[in-house]
């Protein structure tokens, strides 16, 4: 890895300020970040961690009833104190990677980076959370754009995200057992007025809603509602673990699977 | 340079690290604390796991800087006091939980992190936490068989030896 300067802020305004340094790159809790240097893949000058930032750290419900986590809330505290609030977001937590890195890795981080694998945009996307950065927020599905691609700007830094809690969700995960990541996952979450489902690992564009199976588990929320319905593999991910055709029938599956532990 | 401070092991711990300078790395070659080992480098092996203000990380992918001010613990502070292994230590070369031995440092360092959360935890309990530590020795049962030994549990009924 080439070596770097590295800030650490204490609060967000300060974070803001480092970000302005020259070729500057924000780290939450690097699980992610940290082989990527190592690799040679980013070389920043300076390194601005946000693991130091108290103000976004933690889990609390809003008066809107939404759960609200702190950008930089480690996997490991949203399984913990999730769990009484959101079920499903804390199971989705307690399934990322290992112990070690559910101990370092953050809800921020993930959402930044948004690896077409990655669990907690699926979470955030099938919840229809908002995305709150030092700037702005940002609906879930205006944020997420494409393989490792977001709404955010250069230097913006997300320092919340905020989940409306639905009825009844279930995160299904095919695990693939190297990586630790979803070789493709479902979240599907029934709120009063409707069904979302969102689709990880699949798709080149990265999380993506699938509309189909919304709008048929939104008329009949049971398994068999989408047992039918058929997912084009033209974009989806072909790679030594699973064809795209693989990835897009693992689709359905994991869907299915979803609705069939809520309901 | 960073002039980072933090007490390692119960000991105060200093040195000058770069930005880039990864926790393990200090501890191993500016502490000469080498029971932490690196294994794979990319955080999937576990061999480098220490506890940081109480929680199991892989020192591999954490700076030396975000570890300033902290409490860390690695294998070289588990003994007790006179010497003598502690009980999970002892576990493992009760019910021969290593060969080469490689990992063992983030197994002892993951098993405590476990126990101490978890202080009876069932076999597949012990398993599921083991997820981030490899072993390419042993076959995981005996590992397995020291950690439920070390809670306490009886082990009788456990395949393998």
């Amino acid at each position: 890895m080439y070596n770097f300067d590295v800030e650490m802020p204490s609060t967000v305004a300060d974070a803001v300020k480092a970000m302005a340094r020259d070729e500057a790159q924000p780290m939450s809790g690097g699980q992610t970040l940290i082989p990527t240097l190592k690799a040679r893949l980013a070389a920043p000058s300076v390194l601005v961690s946000l693991t130091g930032i108290d103000e976004m750290k933690g889990v609390c419900m809003d008066d809107a009833g939404r759960l609200c986590i702190g950008g930089a809330t480690t996997h490991a505290r949203v399984a913990a104190e999730a769990a009484a609030h959101y079920p499903a977001l804390a199971s989705l937590a307690a399934r990322i990677g290992d112990p070690a890195v559910r101990n370092r890795g953050t809800i921020g981080g993930s959402i930044a980076n948004n690896d077409p694998s990655a669990c907690y945009p699926a979470g955030a996307l099938g919840s229809g959370a908002t995305i709150t950065t030092n700037k702005r927020e940002i609906a879930a599905d205006d944020y997420f754009q494409g393989m490792f691609e977001t709404a955010l700007e250069e230097g913006e830094i997300v320092t919340e995200v905020k989940f409306p809690v639905p009825t009844a969700a279930h995160y299904e995960k095919f695990l693939q057992p190297a990586s630790r990541f979803p070789l493709v996952a479902a979240y599907v979450a029934k709120f009063g007025d409707g069904v979302r489902v969102a689709i990880t690992g699949a798709s080149n564009n990265g999380v993506f809603r699938w509309g189909e199976a919304e709008a048929a588990l939104g008329a009949n929320f049971a398994a068999d509602a989408v047992a039918g319905l058929a997912v084009d593999a033209t974009d989806m991910i072909s790679d030594l673990h699973g064809t795209a055709e693989y990835r897009a029938h693992l689709i359905g599956v994991m869907t299915k699977r979803a609705v069939a532990a809520i309901s | 340079m960073a002039q980072v401070k933090m007490t390692v092991n119960g000991k105060t711990a200093s040195g000058e690290v770069e930005g880039r300078t990864l926790l393990a790395q200090f501890l191993r070659d500016d502490q000469g604390l080498t029971g932490t080992h690196v294994g794979c480098d990319t955080s999937q092996c576990g061999a480098c796991v220490v506890h940081v203000n109480g929680e199991a990380v892989k020192s591999c992918t954490m700076l030396a800087v975000e570890a300033n001010g902290a409490t860390v613990d690695t294998i070289e502070g588990q003994a007790n006091a006179d010497g003598s292994l502690n009980v999970i230590q002892q576990a493992f070369q009760d019910h021969h939980g290593l060969q080469c031995g490689f990992c063992t440092p983030g197994m002892v360092m993951s098993a405590s992190a476990l126990l101490k959360e978890n202080p009876k935890p069932t076999e597949a309990e012990v398993r599921h936490y083991l997820d981030g530590n490899i072993c390419r020795c042993t076959g995981y049962h005996n590992i397995v068989k020291a950690i439920m030994a070390a809670s306490g549990q009886d082990v009788s009924a456990i395949a393998a030896e």
